[in-house]
């Protein structure tokens, strides 16, 4: 028998042309041309197109589109205009915010201000795609988590670049626009405030990615095994359960004495998903604003552990030397 | 068909294996340095530990003049005109230091590289002589009064030169790269040589071994203070650790528990050594080196115009101590200490050889790179 699988097997899902069922309250205005992708079918659906992208979709498409050529613009002007350079260095180029001498002011443009003008347009961008998200599901008819899920990323991006700079009177403490500057920043930032792992938040935030990933793979890999007895109709499963359900409740049962069902595994996974933004985010906005230094923060509240120190006692030379 | 799923999983499995095996072959040595648990530890590449010790062969020692011909002999300014800092060395042990110095810094060129040929001894010509004037004065302060950053080993001219005129690894002020006009250059966000290649700042050396930046970035309190400098000061000390930790060929927790970098009591005495050693950079660049700018010429100097200075590359070269730790200053005693304030052009008469010693004790709570 020829079963329906994705990646593993050579069955194309190959259909007539669909344009997708009418939906009330919404302009059918669905644009784009539409096509098949063997290749596509590979991974997913065969069938390319229509797009629906209306007017949020296409300012959000804008807003970006400006945000995008500021700071690859910017970039391109730190290697004075020479593309051998700008691609070299792609990596380590950044559109930098200001400096802390500015505070929260409107600095000169080609010393933080573009940084400021680029991240207003990112944002715009950001919370019409958003919006977008959010309206596209009512009108389908769906609920709305996909939007609040997308407003936890959002909030941690907030956070990091919007709301804790204006708290600490800055925006100099907002993240750099660049692959590398924004690593070599994530560190500094830790190092600045005292190594973030003794930050709590971020310890759940952690907790809740690593167990995202644990939970997809733990998920995708119980409804494959089980997809021969029907586990890819996740939701009559849900309804009624079958023999793929039972197995795989069965299995994680008697692996590890609890199971989650065929519903709350997918609320498992959201939350998951969603925590690990929003710790993150309240983590970070404490962090400078409430904690100066987490690490003295820890030992204050017990949380460091002490270990004994190997060979002398090491004293900072500035408090037993005084001015050298 | 699942014959084959088995025989591809088994395969990618292998290849995966040896890929991530291979990628530290020989296995690395591990020297544990701080409490279990920790991670202070150095990882070192057999290889590479080899490079490093055929990169820091000792010259051989210059034959000792015994003490009592020493003492027979008259002092060297007894013999020669214009010997401003090793005036009173005896006549033998002076030979013996200039044969040395040649070897050390300019074996192929010989006395003539800084003694003009066809001109007395005494001259003044070459600017190579005033440098060197100026260098034996810096040896000579470094192991006098450094003993927190050198004991143990000191310091000669072979440290940093090793049979090069100048040494290897030198630093000028950076410029920073060419951005286009009406843009302001950051100062980073390019590859950066001098911190390994990330993008933090290009030239950490410039404000805190020339000048007296405070490296201290780290909060000093568990709840928010006020007085926290800028993240963005965080990104230049940082820079200046990964030259340290290329200078120096260790990784972090050579010197700090990387729990808490900024803890001195969970740091290695090592962290202490190296403390001083930023204090005796400032003082060297700023003493010795920055005065013969004037007077050097222009091919020694760099974009700005100002002289090849040190960073801890310079000696360093690698290795955690230069030279793995040898001695050599016990075979030249008089590069051991300063000679007695009469000459006039001794740079450390100064009333204030120190430099600004007195105002930087009032920022001292905050002064890290600061003295």
């Amino acid at each position: 028998m020829i079963e329906y699988q994705n990646i593993f097997t050579t069955v194309q899902v190959s259909a007539p042309d669909y344009a997708g069922v009418p939906v009330e309250n919404t302009h059918d205005d669905r644009t784009g041309v539409l096509t098949h992708s063997y290749l596509m079918g590979k991974l997913g659906d065969a069938q390319i197109g229509p797009i629906y992208l209306g007017p949020l979709g296409v300012a959000a498409l804008f807003t970006g589109t400006i945000a995008f050529l500021i700071i690859g613009m910017n970039m391109f002007a730190s290697v004075n205009w020479d593309p051998i350079e700008f691609v070299r260095q792609l990596f380590w180029l950044a559109l930098e915010p200001p400096g802390p001498q500015y505070g929260l002011s409107f600095p000169p443009l080609n010393d933080g201000g573009w940084w400021l003008i680029a991240g207003a347009f990112l944002t715009t961008s950001i919370l019409l795609w958003w919006w977008r998200t959010f309206s596209l599901a009512n009108n389908y008819g769906m609920g709305n988590q996909m939007a609040w899920a997308f407003a936890a990323a959002i909030w941690l991006y907030l956070v990091l670049g919007f709301i804790r700079p204006i708290l600490m009177g800055s925006w100099s403490e907002a993240v750099p626009f660049g692959i590398f500057p924004h690593l070599d920043w994530t560190a500094a930032f830790s190092l600045r405030y005292g190594n973030l792992f003794y930050n709590p938040f971020h310890m759940w935030s952690i907790f809740f990615l690593y167990g995202s990933a644990v939970l997809f793979a733990m998920h995708g890999a119980t409804i494959l095994a089980t997809s021969r007895y029907g586990a890819d109709r996740e939701i009559d499963q849900i309804t009624d359960r079958g023999t793929a359900a039972e197995r795989g409740a069965l299995f994680w049962r008697w692996t590890m004495g609890f199971n989650a069902s065929m519903e709350s595994i997918h609320k498992w996974a959201w939350w998951f998903g969603v925590l690990t933004c929003v710790t993150g985010g309240i983590g970070i906005l404490l962090t400078g604003t409430v904690v100066e230094n987490w690490y003295l923060w820890g030992m204050k509240h017990g949380l460091v552990p002490t270990y004994p120190m190997i060979g002398e006692a090491v004293v900072d030379p500035l408090l037993t030397e005084g001015a050298q | 068909m699942k014959m084959l799923t088995t025989k591809f999983f088994a395969t990618v499995g292998l290849g995966t294996a040896l890929l991530l095996g291979g990628c530290e072959m020989p296995r690395p040595e591990s020297t544990q340095w701080g409490y279990r648990g920790t991670g202070m530890e150095g990882l070192y590449n057999t290889d590479r530990l080899v490079d490093l010790a055929e990169n820091n062969v000792l010259p051989e020692v210059q034959p000792a003049i015994p003490p009592e011909a020493a003492a027979a002999s008259p002092k060297a300014k007894d013999v020669y005109q214009n010997v401003q800092v090793l005036g009173d060395v005896s006549l033998p042990e002076f030979t013996r230091l200039m044969v040395a110095i040649t070897e050390w810094v300019s074996p192929e060129e010989g006395c003539n590289y800084c003694h003009a040929p066809g001109e007395s001894l005494a001259s003044d010509t070459l600017y190579t002589k005033k440098v060197a004037r100026v260098m034996i004065q810096m040896t000579q302060n470094a192991n006098e009064n450094w003993d927190a950053h050198v004991g143990g080993a000191g310091v000669t001219c072979y440290t940093c030169h090793r049979g090069k005129n100048v040494p290897e690894y030198v630093w000028n002020i950076n410029p920073g790269h060419q951005v286009a006009s009406g843009m302001k250059n950051q100062m980073q966000n390019v590859s950066s040589v001098a911190a390994g290649l990330s993008s933090l700042p290009v030239d950490p050396f410039t404000p805190f071994l020339l000048d007296d930046r405070n490296g201290r970035y780290a909060g000093d309190t568990a709840l928010r203070n006020e007085a926290g400098v800028s993240l963005k000061e965080a990104e230049w000390g940082y820079s200046l650790m990964m030259h340290f930790s290329n200078a120096l060929g260790v990784n972090c927790t050579y010197c700090h528990n990387s729990r808490a970098f900024a803890a001195w009591d969970e740091s290695s005495s090592s962290r202490v050594r190296a403390w001083h050693g930023i204090q005796m950079v400032q003082e060297m660049n700023n003493e010795y080196v920055d005065p013969t700018t004037q007077w050097l010429p222009s091919h020694r100097l760099g974009v700005l115009d100002d002289a090849q200075k040190v960073n801890c590359e310079t000696c360093h070269q690698g290795a955690y101590k230069p030279l793995l730790g040898a001695n050599m200053i016990k075979n030249y005693p008089n590069l051991a200490q300063l000679a007695k304030a009469e000459a006039p052009m001794e740079p450390s008469t100064d009333d204030t050889p120190m430099g600004d010693s007195d105002s930087s004790m009032d920022d001292g709570s905050m002064g890290g790179g600061n003295r």
